[in-house]
């Protein structure tokens, strides 16, 4: 069998109406060393390290929520991140993070080219371990493709179980280790391995592991390909100045077969051995030319370092190199005949490499603002918040004396772990008695509660005899012992029409 | 009209051997994973018909194997949430009355619980937020009692209700009609009295003459200055606020042929726990003593 690459039309199907479905070709990597490919073992025992570990991470919290690092309290609407505690009116912060994320990975992209498709995207890491499993139980390349071409054996039946099953305990730890996240790791688990868990962390748990599993081990590439928006609209962010994996067409071609100890006059370095094609996770060719199906891993570089150095030539027939570059070097060769002349002008010929550049300033200068207005909002972020409503019904009281009464329900939102005691006064209505329903008259004190919310009844009484307008601007203020404003709130007190 | 089944030459696949006017039918079957998941939610809907309330008989329907219904669910829901709730009413049965208004924790369940039960029995005549209505259903939110704004005299009003038939405790009071007793320059000059007892009178004179007239016939019930009589249900007239209105015409009107409002005993109603807590929810609406 060929090795196999994307289908091409030949010029028979050209003349027929074209077909817009393409069958899936099954892609069979093969194993790779190099750099790239330690960057991405490297990258992948990090990311999947935090994944798997993260839920694991205890912080000492008081009050009830678990002591959990990083949790999300569905039921008490908090997103704790060690100290921190995110309420659910601060869920912009968690917003902020996600455009940082974005304005990041334009940043990211429009420098160093497909760094996240190639290196971090879940879908990446994933389908990478799972190849790793692939290969330590059924072979590398060559072993796989026998074996899914030959009789379905017991050999074939016991591997392909295996595989599936290991595939599957991988695919569960995914899912389980994803619902651990929304609350105590250690007792959830416990729940879940003796079926005491809801029915939403099993629903979760099973499709999570029916994603991983599916994606990771059967879509693999198809996912980059045709589902993911990313590599769609990511062209938008890479330039000429931008890092992609690029094959050095004026140095490898013409390509062909080469003899050890023939001169390489007439050649380029290109030997044709069809290793990058056969490493690559996508299955592309990638001496086509840039693809939308390559997810710049650098995998093929990998592969065709290794073979430059047996043949005997230098490194960097493919490599990450810019568009600016190739263009360069492509003209200052043009003129030459194949062979290490040519070779040596291309190599000479050098661009640039602008990293500073308008696109690149935006992005910075976007990045940079966002963290720094997110960052600003949570240092001034308040621990304290007031809200008040008053009463529609009735709009106001007249008493037996002749004075006017409005009824208001305060809020104090307690964002830490102590229960301070404050003063509630109002302004803007000289005169005005406050009382809180529930608190010693004389003192109007309001109670609050550790990580929580204290609804109080507040009467507001305008002395009796004010000549007040229908509606009176005013201001409710907490204050602590100290007699400092800790928070407050505008409202209104409204009296009859005179 | 049937012909024989062929392979179609231009696309390779075979008829169905239906052809009209030397139109042939290609034979395009539906996907197989459709068919499956067609067949598939049959045996779904089988299972669902025997699992769980489905076909009518001719008496009552089928109830499903699992016995599970809509009813029976919100039974265990609502029985749920009452178990939830008992600790709570056990320990407002209790407590006194004072003692729930000062604990923080019973005083907020109480309000919560009493704002409920008084939006579905009281809000009819009290208003909404106790806010009362003209014509006699007196406001909750004031400081102007009637028959007094204790946490005792409020659960004795919430328990026995007013001038009812139901209820032998009932709390009663009857004005007579002045109609039939005093002139109508009596009553003029008594309305004028009566307005100045809060400073609006307009006829000083009359007021004057009302005293005599007031001293005579109103001070059992509404006391020496206005100030009114709980014990015996007599409304304070000094203050500023009217239960049948304040203008002079609305004043006559009340000598002339008084209106009197009734209320219901809730004491066979509500059980004793709800009293309770709209008791104290009446209590902190804003005029509790």
């Amino acid at each position: 069998m060929d090795a196999p690459t994307k289908a091409k039309p030949t010029p028979a199907q050209a003349s027929q109406p074209a077909s817009l479905y393409a069958a899936h070709v099954k892609v069979y990597p093969a194993r790779v060393q190099g750099r790239f490919r330690y960057a991405k073992w490297v990258f992948l025992v990090v990311a999947l390290g935090i994944y798997y570990g993260l839920p694991w991470l205890r912080w000492d919290r008081p009050g009830d929520a678990p002591d959990q690092f990083v949790l999300i309290d569905l039921a008490g609407r908090r997103f704790y991140l060690g100290p921190i505690a995110i309420w659910q009116d601060e869920l912009y912060f968690v917003t902020g993070l996600l455009i940082i994320a974005a304005v990041a990975l334009f940043l990211v992209t429009s420098l160093f080219g497909r760094v996240w498709c190639g290196y971090a995207c879940p879908q990446t890491v994933w389908t990478d371990l799972y190849l790793w499993v692939e290969r330590r139980i059924e072979g590398d390349r060559n072993a796989r493709m026998r074996l899914d071409q030959g009789h379905r054996n017991g050999a074939y039946w016991r591997r392909k179980v295996l595989k599936h099953a290991a595939w599957i305990v991988i695919a569960a730890a995914t899912g389980g280790a994803f619902v651990l996240y929304f609350g105590d790791a250690p007792t959830m688990l416990a729940d879940i391995v003796t079926g005491q868990a809801g029915s939403w962390t099993y629903s979760f748990l099973g499709i999570l592991t029916f994603t991983t599993y599916a994606l990771a081990g059967w879509a693999r590439e198809q996912v980059c390909t045709y589902m993911c928006p990313w590599p769609r609209f990511q062209g938008a962010m890479l330039d000429e100045n931008s890092l992609i994996v690029t094959y050095r067409t004026w140095r490898g071609e013409p390509r062909g077969k080469h003899k050890q100890g023939e001169s390489w006059e007439g050649q380029g370095d290109c030997v044709d051995c069809r290793q990058c094609v056969n490493v690559c996770p996508t299955g592309i060719d990638i001496r086509d030319g840039q693809q939308l199906e390559c997810i710049g891993c650098g995998l093929c570089i990998d592969a065709c370092d290794a073979i430059m150095d047996k043949v005997g030539r230098p490194r960097g027939l493919i490599a990450l190199d810019t568009l600016a570059h190739m263009q360069k070097a492509e003209t200052a060769c043009a003129a030459l005949p194949p062979g290490p002349a040519r070779q040596l002008a291309g190599d000479t010929a050098t661009a640039d490499r602008r990293i500073i550049r308008p696109r690149t300033l935006i992005y910075a200068g976007v990045l940079a603002a966002v963290c720094l207005v997110m960052l600003a909002a949570f240092l001034m972020r308040s621990t304290t918040e007031l809200a008040v409503l008053r009463d529609r019904a009735p709009v106001y009281i007249l008493l037996a004396d002749g004075s006017v009464r409005n009824a208001f329900t305060v809020k104090v939102w307690n964002k830490g772990y102590e229960e301070p005691h404050y003063a509630l006064g109002v302004e803007g209505l000289p005169g005005a008695a406050v009382a809180v329903v529930g608190a010693p008259q004389e003192a109007a004190t309001i109670a609050t509660r550790a990580d929580g919310v204290a609804t109080n009844r507040v009467h507001v009484t305008a002395p009796a005899g004010a000549r007040l307008p229908e509606s009176t601007r005013l201001r409710f203020v907490l204050t602590d012992e100290n007699g400092q404003e800790v928070v407050s709130h505008d409202s209104v007190f409204l009296a009859p029409k005179r | 009209m049937p012909t024989k089944i062929e392979k179609d030459a231009v696309t390779g696949k075979m008829t169905t051997g239906h052809e009209w006017d030397g139109i042939k039918e290609l034979n395009t079957p539906l996907p197989k994973w459709w068919l499956y998941i067609l067949y598939g939610t049959i045996a779904w809907s089988v299972l669902w018909a025997i699992l769980y309330p489905s076909f009518p008989g001719l008496s009552g329907h089928f109830r499903g194997i699992l016995g599970w219904s809509m009813r029976s669910e919100i039974t265990e829901q609502m029985a749920a949430a009452r178990a939830e709730q008992a600790p709570f009413l056990d320990r407002i049965r209790a407590a006194s009355l004072e003692q729930v208004r000062n604990d923080p924790e019973l005083l907020a369940y109480a309000m919560a619980g009493g704002r409920v039960a008084f939006a579905d029995n009281c809000a009819g005549c009290h208003g909404a937020g106790g806010q009362g209505a003209r014509g006699g259903f007196p406001a909750l939110v004031d400081d102007d009692w009637i028959w007094g704004g204790s946490l005792e005299a409020i659960q004795q009003t919430i328990v026995h209700g007013i001038r009812n038939t139901q209820d032998a405790d009932a709390r009663l009071s009857q004005m007579p009609a002045y109609a039939g007793v005093l002139t109508r320059p009596q009553i003029n000059d008594v309305a004028e009295h009566v307005l100045s007892l809060s400073g609006r009178s307009t006829d000083a004179a009359a007021a004057g003459r009302g005293a005599a007239v007031y001293a005579e016939n109103c001070v059992a019930c509404h006391g020496e200055r206005g100030e009114g009589v709980r014990d015996v249900g007599g409304p304070a007239l000094a203050d500023a606020i009217w239960l049948y209105g304040g203008t002079k015409a609305e004043v006559v009107a009340q000598i002339t042929n008084p209106r009197m409002g009734v209320m219901p005993a809730w004491g066979g109603r509500l059980d004793e726990a709800t009293i309770r807590m709209l008791t104290v929810y009446v209590h902190t609406l804003g005029g509790g003593e």
